[in-house]
């Protein structure tokens, strides 16, 4: 068998693994169990794409729920039938009222948009470091979340968008967020992803080896962006309704917390931190109606836990869980013609 | 064209918002002088000064002065207090961490409050005296309006002595400059954080208070506008530097209220994006701000 074949044949192998999966969970399990799943799929794909920018570039973006509520609007616009749209968003022009995509072309049409935006934000933006790079795309979310407020013509302002067609479903979720982890992979084991990695190890040393330093942030800050941007358009036809506060710093933190469980730069990492933490969010959710103290639930009690985790995790193990390290799929079919120097 | 009163009384708001501003930036620069850290909780230990003072507003039988020294008080032990239990076991670990801490902090304070007074706004209603209105050549401002400004610039002027005249100020400058070499002449840095922590929060909780007489109701989420806002007048006279928060506290009051005040009213909306517009022009024509005068990595 030649190299590239085994490769392929490997893939291949695993993806059937995962779509049986998902053919078992459909057929067992009910409505409730999906949401769940589809839920960790999209977050899944907003950590790995997370990854790219605060994991493996170093810079430390807040900026990912601006981008999913872009990527939310532009799509549900696409995907709402053209009669609600004349009702809802009279201020959207009459060739936009009146088309009505495909959910896939509306998904990818969210994460163009939600790229663009990282593009033209990213430009001044990314001109900062740390603290201020911080600051500077919570911001973002802040500016976002006006324009989402006051653009009431075709936003609908604070009263948000709702009726959307429940297009998400698992298939959906998981074909996205494989799309993103393999990107993310080939990413990072492709020239561009070593000019990442050697940017978040010593910026000056990268440069004088003549990697583009800002070329590359930007290039980082922008496929994170389209995969947000994806994600926010899957989130959107999973809930069907959502106001501008839905994209708030509560979705953002929760995915920084996910990625610093995972380890932070580590891919496997960003694809354990999402499953672990939504679970522990569901069950804790769960407590928070449970543990009513005199007939109030104690809301925010999830929050805490995962908050406190986050210290925690900060103070006892920096480096997450898997401190920067891969788990590798074993490979079932190695070449004949090269004994297994290759890297997989 | 605008009255002159109209003008006037454009200035009073924007002094009045300025003076906010300024007594929560005083702490975000004091801390970040020190320790190279934004502290994302500063602006809801802010909230939890609006609480405490609701608290006492509402069982009227304390006097007025209580529901800003009370605050003042409490705020200024929970900021000393967040300061050892989170943040210095973090000293000297990288920026990142230090980040993703205070992010982690300012999340469990307001899911805290959600959990304890749930998310419901409550209505911040001052006692009918201070609320009174008074005019003066058209322009009209109330007796609490007054009594903010007085406080907040007596409290900064306060503390402008005690960092230049008493030892921990001088302390606290010289570790500001340089946290290491002042640790090596002996400075206890451990205590010239804590009260950095103290005053900073101090100032946070009586912000919060003014803000909350200011606009009437209290809720846990609060704190996160005007914490971010104020970093954003932080920077814009120079971070780290406290005069340059008080400046940058009044120059963005005073260039909100502009905003707000002087272009259409269908901009209005849009003041919040229009204040992180300018943080972006201050960051890329002059990241080190107004007073700020160190060569910093940051852009």
């Amino acid at each position: 068998m030649r190299v590239r074949y085994a490769h392929l044949l490997n893939i291949l192998v695993y993806l059937a693994v995962i779509v049986a999966l998902l053919a078992l969970a459909q057929g067992g399990l009910n409505n409730f169990y999906l949401r769940v799943l589809s839920t960790i799929g999209i977050y899944v794909i907003l950590s790995a794409s997370l990854n790219l920018t605060n994991g493996l570039t170093g810079d430390f973006s807040l900026g990912h729920a601006a981008f999913m509520s872009v990527g939310a609007y532009a799509s549900a616009i696409l995907t709402l039938p053209p009669a609600t749209k004349a009702a809802m968003n009279a201020g959207l022009p009459v060739w936009l009222q009146e088309l009505t995509l495909p959910f896939l072309v509306a998904t990818v049409a969210g994460g163009l948009l939600a790229a663009a935006l990282a593009v033209i934000v990213g430009v001044p933006v990314l001109r900062l470091r740390g603290h201020y790079l911080a600051v500077a795309t919570l911001g973002l979310m802040v500016i976002v979340r006006v324009f989402a407020n006051n653009w009431q013509s075709v936003t609908r302002g604070a009263r948000g968008i709702n009726g959307l067609p429940p297009h998400t479903n698992i298939w959906w979720t998981y074909a996205w967020a494989i799309l993103t982890v393999y990107v993310v992979w080939r990413l990072v084991n492709s020239p561009y992803g070593r000019a990442m990695i050697a940017i978040r190890e010593d910026e000056m040393a990268a440069a004088a080896r003549g990697v583009s330093v800002f070329a590359t942030r930007l290039l980082a800050f922008t496929i994170g962006a389209f995969f947000a941007g994806a994600a926010g358009a899957l989130w959107a036809h999973l809930i069907t309704a959502f106001t501008p506060n839905s994209f708030s710093f509560a979705i953002t933190f929760n995915i920084i917390v996910m990625l610093v469980v995972g380890g932070m730069g580590s891919i496997s990492g960003s694809i354990i931190g999402p499953v672990l933490l939504t679970l522990l969010q569901q069950a804790l959710s769960r407590a928070e109606t449970m543990l009513a103290v005199g007939g109030v639930p104690l809301y925010g009690l999830s929050q805490i836990t995962v908050a406190i985790l986050a210290i925690l995790i900060m103070i006892f193990r920096r480096q997450g869980l898997m401190g920067g390290h891969e788990i590798r799929l074993p490979r079932l079919f190695t070449p004949l013609d090269e004994p297994s120097s290759a890297d997989g | 064209m605008y009255s002159g009163s109209y003008i006037a009384q454009q200035f009073v708001n924007g002094l009045n918002l300025g003076s906010i501003y300024a007594l929560i930036a005083i702490g975000l620069t004091m801390v970040y002088g020190l320790l190279r850290l934004i502290n994302f909780a500063h602006g809801d230990l802010m909230m939890l000064g609006a609480y405490i003072g609701l608290f006492i507003v509402t069982n009227a039988f304390l006097p007025l002065g209580a529901a800003v020294v009370l605050p003042m008080l409490a705020i200024g032990l929970v900021g000393v207090l967040v300061e050892r239990i989170a943040y210095r076991p973090l000293r000297g670990a990288p920026e990142v961490a230090m980040l993703m801490t205070s992010l982690a902090v300012s999340w469990i304070i307001q899911n805290g409050m959600i959990m304890s007074v749930t998310a419901q706004p409550r209505s911040f209603r001052l006692p009918p005296g201070v609320n009174q209105l008074h005019q003066m050549g058209g322009v009209s401002f109330s007796t609490i309006d007054i009594l903010s400004l007085a406080l907040a610039v007596g409290l900064m002027a306060l503390l402008t002595l005690f960092v230049r005249y008493t030892r921990i100020g001088i302390a606290m400058r010289a570790a500001s400059e340089n946290l290491r070499a002042a640790h090596l002449m002996g400075i206890h840095i451990n205590q010239v954080i804590a009260v950095a922590f103290l005053i900073g929060s101090a100032l946070a909780a009586v912000a919060g208070v003014l803000w909350a007489g200011k606009y009437g109701t209290v809720e846990p989420f609060m704190g996160f506008l005007p914490g971010l806002k104020a970093f954003v007048a932080a920077v814009i006279g120079g971070i780290g530097v406290i005069p340059g928060a008080v400046l940058g506290g009044y120059l963005l009051g005073f260039a909100e209220i502009l905003f707000v005040g002087f272009l259409p009213p269908e901009l209005s909306g849009y003041r919040d994006a229009f204040v992180f517009a300018l943080l972006l022009i201050v960051l890329l024509i002059r990241p080190n701000g107004i007073l700020g005068a160190s060569n910093e990595d940051r852009a």
